[in-house]
């Protein structure tokens, strides 16, 4: 039993933790340096850094073999880098066994144990760092009232429903009050109704608690819901660490943008400057005009992303901008598809050219005055600051 | 409604099946057991009186119930021959199956760890040694283990003893005898309770504090105890009953109950006496059965 274990776990009884030391002087509480975990050959985490904040919500998001639960497992002292430091308020635990470290980790299938009830399941952690016993009732009591299983502690894993297997195993993870909790895609296991129910309760819980949250998922949808970053990565390195918005809206490259979400991109070259703008001249699309990106562009061959709901549909395409109607980027085609989602209804429209346009439109009047259909031919359109240029 | 008629008579006829086998081939032999343990010995054929006829008129089959009697019981209880009998079996199954434990559970964990392909050549391994008869394995330790056997030769030949050892016809080799030829029933189901116990259990043990060592006593070895039941149970019943190990390892100043058994019933031809021994070791057997019953009962209620 490590001393730093147990204070932490007998330590604050208010619920959030105590103001750490390097955050104090203005550090990250986690940074992750250079790290390397090689398994063979196959680097799973190539020469990684990444700093997390106390207080954050932080989700590690790739496909799946991309090293994130690699990334996670080397947090919680599973792995160990073979390169790198891992600085957790201000101290190297990259070599600090598991059961020694201020971190906790919620695991995918929960790895509750079978032969402990509710109550003892979330009392181990505490028990193991020698937690008196009338403390332990109270903080078990605590966290059952926390995650709403009043009832259920005598109940073995067995007797319980997939949502409240999920709870107990984040009731057990968050008893010891880690410095940071790790959560191994915690909800994929539930359906969808119930997994976004979670999510939102999961970003209540992180907020009334302030502790550090780190989840790695492969879905987006969760990340964007439940992170207030995100930290993409792609074969064991991180394409780009953003806020959900910078992600979706301005992501860093093509990967990213068909990654995350929908989008709609274009090859082409960039044309001699105009004022303010790009003009990209693509094979498929014709020339679009794109606002100047913040970062200048240094390479001719670029690509443009649009995303299916900035590109609008409208029959004769609009009514000319009285104050730069040469800005807005007019595509012609003929409707090939539409799926009505309920909110939204998505259209693929065939260019002229050949090439395929998504579009996707708010439905926000009942009565489908505003529908297109099959093979009508309409106009789609777009601003220069709906698109974004990367570089390929 | 009718679905449900379809299969339910072919699924109530497979649950007869077990009942019936119980019936013909445990129950009935059992009722004669009994029934012969009843009786007196006698220089007949069969060996023993009364005989039940049942062609002779109900006042004869009145007549032979009368003539049953517990003597043969009493004699077993009376006699110090039988008690110490039993006696020495229970304690050669206790010591027998807590080495077999402490020497299988290592080995089944070990195994449970292994990579996945090589669990398969370990479990082949555990299981080679029943492509030979057992009896020929027995054989092969009296040759190992007699006073000029390979055993000897070696410790005389690395000077570790100056004369060649007794083994033979010890209780050593009788222990040796009995954990080599039950080692795989120990093994087995400690192996398949091991390995189906979650990776992620023990990274979660790990997880919230527990050093490797904890983590074993806290969640591997609960979770491992049906096996550890099963182990026990399938080595400890037919060690009590054990007649050829102890027959051909063991000395002869004390017997195992299997061996008295035998005795009585070939050497003397006393099969009243041979049938009451056997009915009182099926009622020892008995006890740690319901015990393991009640057990799993217990783990399956709580499981639900």
């Amino acid at each position: 039993m490590s001393e730093d274990a147990a204070k932490t776990a007998t330590q604050a009884d208010s619920p959030k933790p105590e103001p750490q030391a390097a955050v104090a002087a203005g550090l990250p509480l986690l940074r992750i340096e250079a790290v390397v975990k090689k398994f063979g050959t196959f680097r799973a985490v190539d020469r990684l850094s990444l700093d997390i904040r106390a207080g954050e919500f932080f989700a590690l998001l790739g496909p799946s073999g991309c090293g994130k639960t690699t990334l996670l497992r080397m947090l919680a002292g599973f792995e160990t880098p073979d390169e790198g430091r891992i600085l957790l308020d201000g101290k190297d635990i990259a070599q600090v066994l598991p059961h020694q470290r201020p971190v906790n980790m919620m695991f995918q299938n929960y790895a509750l144990f079978p032969h402990l009830s509710v109550r003892d399941n979330i009392a181990f952690g505490l028990k193991r760092a020698g937690m008196p016993r009338p403390q332990i009732n109270t903080r078990v009591a605590e966290m059952v009232a926390l995650v709403k299983l009043e009832g259920l502690e005598k109940r073995k894993p067995d007797q319980l429903s997939g949502g409240q297997k999920q709870r107990v195993a984040l009731a057990r993870s968050l008893a010891r009050r880690p410095q940071v909790l790790l959560l191994d895609e915690p909800l994929a296991a539930l359906d969808k109704k119930l997994r976004e129910s979670t999510q939102l309760e999961l970003m209540e819980l992180q907020r009334r608690l302030g502790m550090t949250f780190i989840i790695v998922t492969h879905d987006q949808e969760e990340a964007m819901t439940v992170a207030s970053r995100i930290g993409v990565m792609d074969a064991g390195r991180l394409e780009q660490v953003a806020t959900p918005r910078e992600l979706y809206e301005a992501p860093a490259s093509r990967w990213i943008a068909e990654f995350v979400g929908e989008v709609n991109l274009f090859e082409g070259q960039v044309a001699p400057h105009e004022s303010n703008r790009l003009a990209v001249s693509t094979r498929d699309a014709g020339t679009i005009f794109v606002a100047e990106p913040r970062q200048p562009v240094t390479k001719t061959n670029v690509c443009v992303a649009i995303r299916p709901e900035k590109v609008k549909l409208s029959r004769r395409g609009p009514a000319s901008d009285a104050i730069n109607a040469t800005a807005i980027n007019r595509l012609e085609g003929v409707v090939s598809d539409v799926s009505y989602l309920g909110g939204f209804t998505t259209y693929k429209v065939k260019l002229d050219s050949g090439a395929v346009l998504r579009s996707s439109m708010a439905n926000t009047a009942r009565l489908d005055i505003d529908a297109y259909s099959a093979s009508q031919r309409v106009v789609a359109w777009f601003t220069p600051d709906d698109c974004v240029v990367l570089e390929q | 409604m009718s679905t449900r008629n379809i299969f339910a008579r072919p699924a109530r006829l497979a649950a007869i099946a077990p009942y019936l086998w119980m019936a013909l081939f445990f129950l009935v032999p059992f009722i004669f057991v009994v029934k012969i343990s009843l009786s007196h010995t006698a220089i007949a054929q069969p060996p023993y009186t009364p005989v039940f006829d049942l062609t002779a008129g109900v006042g004869a089959i009145k007549a032979a119930f009368a003539a049953l009697s517990t003597d043969n019981f009493r004699l077993l209880v009376s006699d110090d021959l039988y008690v110490l009998s039993y006696l020495r079996s229970l304690v050669v199954a206790v010591v027998s199956t807590s080495i077999l434990l402490l020497i299988g559970y290592p080995v089944a964990y070990g195994m449970a760890r292994l990579p996945a392909r090589w669990q398969s050549v370990a479990m082949m391994l555990v299981i080679v040694p029943f492509w030979t008869s057992f009896l020929i394995r027995i054989y092969a330790w009296i040759n190992i283990l007699q006073h000029d056997g390979l055993l000897n030769r070696i410790l005389l030949a690395l000077h570790l003893v100056a004369a060649p050892v007794v083994w033979l016809s010890t209780d050593s080799a009788m222990y040796l005898g009995i954990v080599y030829s039950y080692l795989p029933f120990m093994i087995l189901p400690l192996y398949a309770t091991l390995s189906k116990i979650d990776p992620a259990l023990l990274e979660a043990a790990s997880d919230l504090g527990s050093s490797p060592r904890r983590a074993f006593w806290l969640v591997t070895f609960p979770l491992s105890l049906p096996g550890v039941g099963a182990g026990v149970l399938l080595c400890f019943i037919p060690i009590v009953g054990e007649f050829v190990i102890p027959d051909l390892l063991a000395g002869s100043d004390s017997l195992m109950i299997g061996q008295t058994l035998w005795l009585e019933f070939f050497t003397n031809r006393d099969w009243p006496v041979a049938s009451a021994a056997a009915v009182i070791l099926l009622l020892v057997l008995l006890a740690p059965l319901l015990l393991y019953d009640r057990l799993q009962r217990r783990q399956l209620e709580g499981g639900r």
